[in-house]
């Protein structure tokens, strides 16, 4: 961390402003952070596409603060109905889309800046695996990495009840029930979350203060530890080899570039790539084929109708799939308390990746095959679990129906079993946690190529 | 690497393919959201048959202005409850005594043609389809049933336009297994509009509640082109100050 000593005091040339700049940073440590986070700070020159994610993760956070104060001056966190018949809550909704001067640009932004998170977060985290940025020495920059991702999950998931709309509602009182699974405290504890015995204006007054307050301020102070730990021990870079190995007589990186102006500059053609497809969806496409806003949640809530097919928004499907998956007793537990488990564990297992791969490299461009074939069949199983998961279950691929005896029996078939989505979200739920815990293994016995000494442009 | 892109691009195919629909037949509905005078006429038969039961309690008749309406005309033609043209376009009846009396309370429809939507087509394919698939049903207590929302609560609205439709139930060999096929048949005379004139009719009360869903969608989506049109000059001058500021990383 940037100590104010390690930098020389800025010094004015007697003009106004810099005489009030040397003002400043005599009495606050301008220059240091300055310096140390940006100016000076090196960071390896040959990052490529998947290096953007991180800072655009940092504007869609940004953005969603802003956005978010926008629309709390408009929306009203109240389940009652109104004179005529609207719970107040979704009503507030309607408000701001269709009286509040530019509502709908605020509420599309924020709407469609929660999904742009999870595929920037997402994006980011692969990056992470492609080359080993979790690897000694950058363990806690991971970890704090695994914190924010589980902030931004309680973060989506008690704004989704806000709108108060069908699947609001619903898929609170699916998700907050599975608590109830876990034993002796289970009951007590479901009802602790939702300050009700169902999902209620109690639950909806809670879920708003987490929200605006309480979860944002967790997830901020988490970003700040992560980017504290990285700019502590440097970045990793797509050859995962360190940088600071080889400097210069002032122990300047040969290989580094100061963050600003290099990065900056590169940073902002990210930005303007990542606004427009951004603003595609803002302006055109706001409900995201029904994946960024469920078509079933412009209903209003209804206690008394479930809906049909309860399924949650795409970026918590993949782990939606796996506590489906789970369907056995174990241990004279019911297979809700282990689909519990697996979805809570699907998340957790990430933060130990440091310590179970053993490979002597970092990156994929100096792992064997083993590691390439492993990883592209994981991307597979997680696309095709978050894919399940947003299916009924009972679901076939490819509009396979299992053909039935006239009664009702089901004719053998192998594509029974093939084309099952149940049964691949339960295999595939199998490889995900299978690729973790045998990495230990696989990672050490896999080949590799020498490392270079200096980082490569490929 | 090519050999991983090259499998991971393979792979990402797969679930694409997978996507095969089922699910109801839905009608296309016309699009008319750029038709003033589909609009208003679509504004007229939803103030006439609909406002009486369901509510748009989003929308104030001074709204209804963008649609090329002056106010004198709005409060002439279109308001029948209140006289403020502020007012939200809500009903006088109250929840509780349609619950006594329909068993059900109509829905606000605000943002009826956003809700509608699905896998199957757009809310506005549904609607025309709703509108267009009453029958007559004399197992219902209204009279009336509905092909793709079966044990409807709200009677044939729009009757005396349409007239009566009856499920015929047509039974077919197909691949040496018997298909039931049901088809709506209209009874001649029984509507004072032909098929043609009443689905016109539809598609205008229809592109009246997708646009009510979303009044601003029109300048949305032109005010989407200005800013793309904006970030695509912005990128221009970012990656040419990107070159300019790299050129001596080598």
């Amino acid at each position: 961390m940037a100590s104010n000593s390690n930098y020389e005091k800025f010094k004015s040339n007697g003009s106004l402003v810099q005489n009030v700049l040397e003002w400043v940073d005599a009495r606050f440590p301008l220059t240091s952070l300055w310096k140390a986070h940006l100016s000076e700070y090196y960071a390896p020159k040959n990052f490529n596409f998947w290096y953007y994610f991180g800072s655009l993760a940092l504007l869609v956070l940004v953005m969603q603060v802003v956005t978010g104060i926008f629309l709390a001056m408009n929306y009203k966190p109240d389940a009652s109905l109104n004179a005529v018949g609207v719970p107040v809550a979704f009503a507030s909704l309607n408000y701001i889309t269709h009286d509040v001067s530019w509502g709908w640009l605020i509420r599309n932004m924020h709407s469609t800046g929660a999904s742009a998170f999870f595929i920037v977060v997402y994006l980011h985290m692969f990056r992470g695996m492609l080359y080993g940025s979790y690897r000694k020495p950058r363990e806690l920059i991971w970890i704090f990495g695994v914190l924010i991702f589980l902030c931004l999950m309680a973060e989506a998931f008690m704004g989704y009840l806000l709108p108060w709309g069908q699947m609001s509602l619903w898929g609170a009182q699916v998700i907050v029930n599975l608590f109830s699974a876990i034993p002796l405290v289970g009951d007590p504890l479901s009802i602790w979350i939702r300050g009700d015995f169902v999902v209620g204006d109690a639950t909806l007054n809670r879920f708003f203060a987490f929200h605006v307050v309480a979860v944002p301020l967790v997830l901020i102070g988490l970003v700040a530890a992560h980017v504290l730990a990285l700019h502590e021990v440097g970045s990793n870079n797509p050859d995962g080899i360190e940088i600071k190995k080889v400097v210069d007589e002032k122990g300047i990186p040969l290989d580094g570039i100061p963050f600003h102006p290099y990065y900056t500059v590169k940073d902002i053609v990210g930005v303007t790539v990542f606004l427009a497809l951004f603003s595609f969806v803002v302006f055109f496409w706001p409900e995201g084929g029904g994946y960024f806003l469920e078509y079933n949640n412009f209903f209003q809530a209804d206690p008394m109708k479930t809906p049909p097919h309860i399924a949650p928004v795409w970026y918590f499907t993949p782990f939606y799939s796996m506590l489906r998956a789970m369907v056995w007793n174990f241990f004279w537990l019911p297979a809700k308390f282990w689909g519990v488990v697996a979805m809570g564990g699907g998340v957790v297992i990430l933060a130990f990746l440091p310590w179970l791969d053993r490979s002597p490299v970092r990156s994929i461009r100096y792992r064997g095959p083993i590691y390439k074939t492993l990883l592209a069949i994981f991307v597979f199983t997680f696309l095709v679990l978050g894919f399940l998961g947003t299916k009924v279950p009972g679901y076939y691929f490819f509009g396979y129906t299992p053909a039935t005896n006239p009664d009702g029996s089901v004719i053998f078939n192998p594509l029974n079993y093939l084309l099952s989505g149940d049964l691949i979200a339960q295999v595939f739920t199998v490889y995900y946690f299978a690729f973790f815990i045998t990495m230990p293994w696989w990672s050490r016995v896999d080949s590799y190529k020498t490392e270079p000494e200096r980082v490569t442009w490929k | 690497m090519r050999n991983l892109k090259t499998l991971l691009a393979a792979l990402l195919i797969a679930p694409a393919l997978a996507l095969a629909s089922e699910g109801v037949h839905l009608d296309r509905a016309p699009d008319v959201s750029g038709d003033k005078a589909a609009l208003q006429n679509g504004a007229k038969l939803f103030v006439n048959y609909c406002l009486s039961c369901h509510g748009a309690s989003a929308l104030r008749y001074n709204r209804l202005l963008d649609l090329g309406l002056t106010e004198q005309q709005v409060i002439d033609n279109l308001m029948f409850t209140t006289d403020r043209i502020g007012d939200q376009m809500t009903v006088a009846l109250r929840p509780a005594d349609a619950k006594k009396w329909f068993g059900v309370v109509p829905p606000d429809l605000s943002i009826i043609a956003r809700a509608r939507a699905s896998a199957d087509g757009s809310g506005a394919d549904w609607l025309y389809t709703y509108l267009r698939s009453f029958y007559r049903d004399e197992t219902r207590p209204t009279g009336w049933n509905n092909v793709i929302f079966p044990n409807v609560g709200m009677p044939h609205i729009l009757f005396e336009l349409q007239g009566e439709q009856v499920l015929k139930t047509e039974k077919s060999q197909h691949d040496g297994k018997e298909v039931e096929e049901h088809k709506l048949a209209l009874t001649p005379n029984t509507g004072s509009l032909s098929a043609e004139e009443y689905d016109k009719q539809v598609a205008d009360l229809v592109g009246f509640l997708v646009w009510m869903s979303d009044p601003e969608a029109g300048f949305r989506k032109q005010l989407g082109v200005g800013v793309l049109l904006f970030l695509a000059v912005l990128f221009v001058f970012a990656y040419a100050l990107k070159k300019e500021f790299w050129k001596d990383v080598h």
